[in-house]
């Protein structure tokens, strides 16, 4: 088998909260232990609700967030604890759109300088090759080439997504982390988004963690995917196999809850009862016992391994034999 | 006979709109509504269609100093089965209708609650202003109003502040407190946006039961197609500030007759299993432009610039509503062509 592009293992990021001169404070385990792969030309989904670790997940990938154990090889290099020029150069080939069109752009700088200060890092190209390429990405990308001179406010939020697509392809990376690009949009616009998305990635190659919340994008958009839950996988499968075959009672909670655009399938199923724990103090043995509706009380003695089941499908489930998730 | 009362809220003609630096902009051009008791409402559109300006209007929640209803009708019936116009009541008059005949739920929780105050106080403030109990009475009014909301630890809970509660039991509270003076109406606004997917479906259960037990009416304001079939009755499609089509929530679905509805449910993604294990590339039909920029609306349908089916009629008038069967509305002169 081929390396995959990116390699994440045991990876961990905790953050210190509380801490005063006369308190030690705790530690929140946002991204605990997680490991996956995502292989050249793939896109893996990455969905959870808020809190579940996922965003933190997908930055501390690039370091945008400081792992703190773990490791992250992306083409065979480590990248946690590369050096800070070593790691620059390696940003070229790992970028990140975001989630908020609004927030993620510099409302002081034109389109065309936002674009081009991505090159102009990177030392790519002359003045005159950066306007050129800039261009180019913008139509790309389905702006006009004049959309350049222009500023970020007379752009609608869908323009503004386009653009925050362009300035992370600009330096022609090979791997994108995809942090909600669509979930701020309208219904009508997240479509045109999603259409490009699949559009880029069969012409660039590109390779691309998806974060998501909303089940019906992520198994549109995406190969395989990961489903965690406060700082954990609870499964993995291949998109397909995932919606056809879920193997945890949180996956399944998931896509029940999800709302369907059918009034005649208001329907049974199985419903969550409160919301998820607090990171500070989370449940013992696995953390999804406090709400899983077929928790026994050795959920609460263990913590569930990530478990192969199939053929790239694993569940961190100490059930997951005898339960019928199937619909 | 209960068919010769009036609707609970009839909306007719609305029009609202708001001074700005660069004129007039009409958020709200001519909208008709009706919301009978017991009954969901979905009112279902994108930025700029004018879903939450006329929920405001309703409300009277605009500020004069920027806009406010221009012309129209909003005929409400009060518990007094009197029915009143509220664009023309005064100010301290309406003061007396929010919060209590006609409560309103917000998608942000947290902005929408005071930080300062424990969330017991909050409730119980709107059943001291609009109930006159005391205010050992209205405490336990608050109490029971969380556990109406199937808050755990009711007696406890009151007495914490919102920053101590997760998102969903934020709007929990929201509602407990929309619901303590028992409104004929509540007007949720994206009321479920904010929330995950799990707990948003808690709390669209909690409205069902909760109208099914106390009755009221519910105007529903959404983007999400999904959360429409979940718990409209009715539904109105708003866009560029007008209603393009109405129907039952059922008959929507099955027969959409206004090429945006159309648009609105062929953009939601949705998977072709067999395509997919054939290996095919799957694209969306996603309605290309932007969603209409009120300040600068075009002619005719507000619609025709992203319409497949536009032709010149389109851009030289309005389209009235037509019936297409069955009290089924669309706002196109080419609704019986979009079969064909």
């Amino acid at each position: 088998m081929a390396e995959p592009l990116l390699q994440v293992n045991d990876l961990k990021v905790h953050f210190p909260v509380g801490k005063t001169l006369f308190k030690p404070g705790v530690t929140v385990k946002a991204v605990d232990g997680v490991s996956f792969s995502v292989a050249r030309g793939e896109v893996l989904g990455l969905v959870g609700e808020s809190g579940s670790g996922k965003t933190t997940l997908g930055r501390s990938v690039l370091r945008l967030i400081e792992p703190t154990d773990g490791s992250v090889r992306f083409n065979g290099e480590e990248v946690v604890g590369m050096p800070p020029a070593q790691l620059k150069a390696l940003r070229g080939q790992m970028q990140i759109i975001f989630q908020d069109p609004y927030a993620s752009l510099n409302p002081r700088m034109s389109v065309g300088q936002t674009i081009g200060e991505a090159l102009l890092l990177h030392h790519i190209g002359t003045r005159k090759d950066r306007a050129e390429r800039v261009g180019d990405i913008l139509e790309k990308v389905g702006l006009p080439r004049a959309a350049s001179a222009r500023f970020p406010h007379e752009f609608s939020g869908g323009q503004r997504q386009r653009i925050g697509i362009a300035r992370a392809l600009a330096v022609n990376p090979q791997f994108i982390v995809a942090d909600e690009p669509v979930s701020a949009l309208d219904v009508s616009i997240q479509a045109q988004i999603i259409n490009l998305l699949q559009d880029l990635r069969q012409e660039l190659g590109l390779s691309i963690l998806f974060i998501g919340h909303d089940l019906s994008v992520i198994e549109f958009l995406c190969d395989r995917v990961v489903v965690m839950y406060l700082g954990k996988i609870m499964e993995t499968a291949t998109a397909a196999d995932l919606y056809a075959n879920p193997r945890h009672p949180y996956t399944r909670a998931l896509l029940d809850a999800a709302p369907v655009p059918d009034p005649r399938a208001r329907r049974q199923r199985i419903t969550l009862k409160g919301d998820l724990p607090s990171p500070i103090n989370p449940p013992s043995g696995c953390v999804f016992r406090t709400r899983c509706p077929f928790a026994i009380e050795a959920c609460a003695a263990v913590v569930p391994s990530l478990d192969p089941v199939g053929e790239q499908h694993a569940v961190a489930c100490i059930r997951a034999g005898e339960l019928n998730l199937t619909e | 006979m209960a068919a010769l009362a009036p609707p609970l809220l009839e909306i007719r003609d609305l029009v609202t709109e708001f001074r700005t630096e660069s004129g007039i902009v009409r958020a709200v051009k001519g909208v008709d509504l009706t919301v009978e008791a017991g009954q969901t409402v979905a009112v279902v559109g994108e930025s700029g269609s004018g879903k939450s300006v006329t929920s405001l209007s309703v409300m009277r929640l605009i500020p004069p100093a920027i806009g406010g209803i221009a012309s129209g009708q909003v005929l409400f019936r009060g518990r007094d089965r009197q029915v009143r116009d509220l664009a023309l009541e005064p100010e301290h008059a309406m003061r007396k209708v929010r919060g209590n005949e006609i409560a309103m739920i917000f998608q942000e929780p947290m902005t929408s609650l005071n930080p300062t105050q424990k969330v017991g106080h909050q409730i119980a403030e709107v059943a001291l202003l609009h109930q006159g109990l005391t205010r050992a009475q209205a405490w336990k009014r608050a109490v029971e109003m969380l556990a109406l909301v199937e808050i755990p630890e009711p007696a406890r809970r009151a007495d914490i502040y919102p920053h101590q509660m997760s998102g969903g039991m934020r709007q929990r509270v929201m509602i407990a407190m929309a619901l303590a003076c028992n409104p004929a109406l509540l007007i949720a606004d994206e009321p479920t946006t904010a929330l995950d997917v799990t707990v948003q479906l808690q709390i669209l259960e909690l409205m069902r039961r909760l109208q099914r037990e106390i009755g009221m009416g519910i105007l529903f304001i959404t983007h999400n197609l999904g959360v429409v079939a979940e718990i409209a009755d009715t539904v109105a499609v708003m866009y560029g500030g007008r209603i393009v089509e109405r129907a039952t929530v059922e008959d929507l679905f099955d027969r959409p007759s206004h090429p945006y509805t159309r648009g609105l449910l062929a953009s939601m993604p949705t998977v072709d299993r067999a395509a997919r294990a054939a290996g095919t590339v799957a694209r969306l039909k996603a309605i290309p432009g932007s969603v209409v920029d009120p300040r600068n609306p075009p002619s005719g349908c507000d619609f025709n610039p992203r319409c497949a089916w536009a032709i010149d009629a389109c851009r030289a008038a309005v389209p009235p509503m037509f019936d297409v069967g069955n009290g089924h509305g669309a706002r196109c002169i080419r609704w019986s062509e979009l079969d064909g």
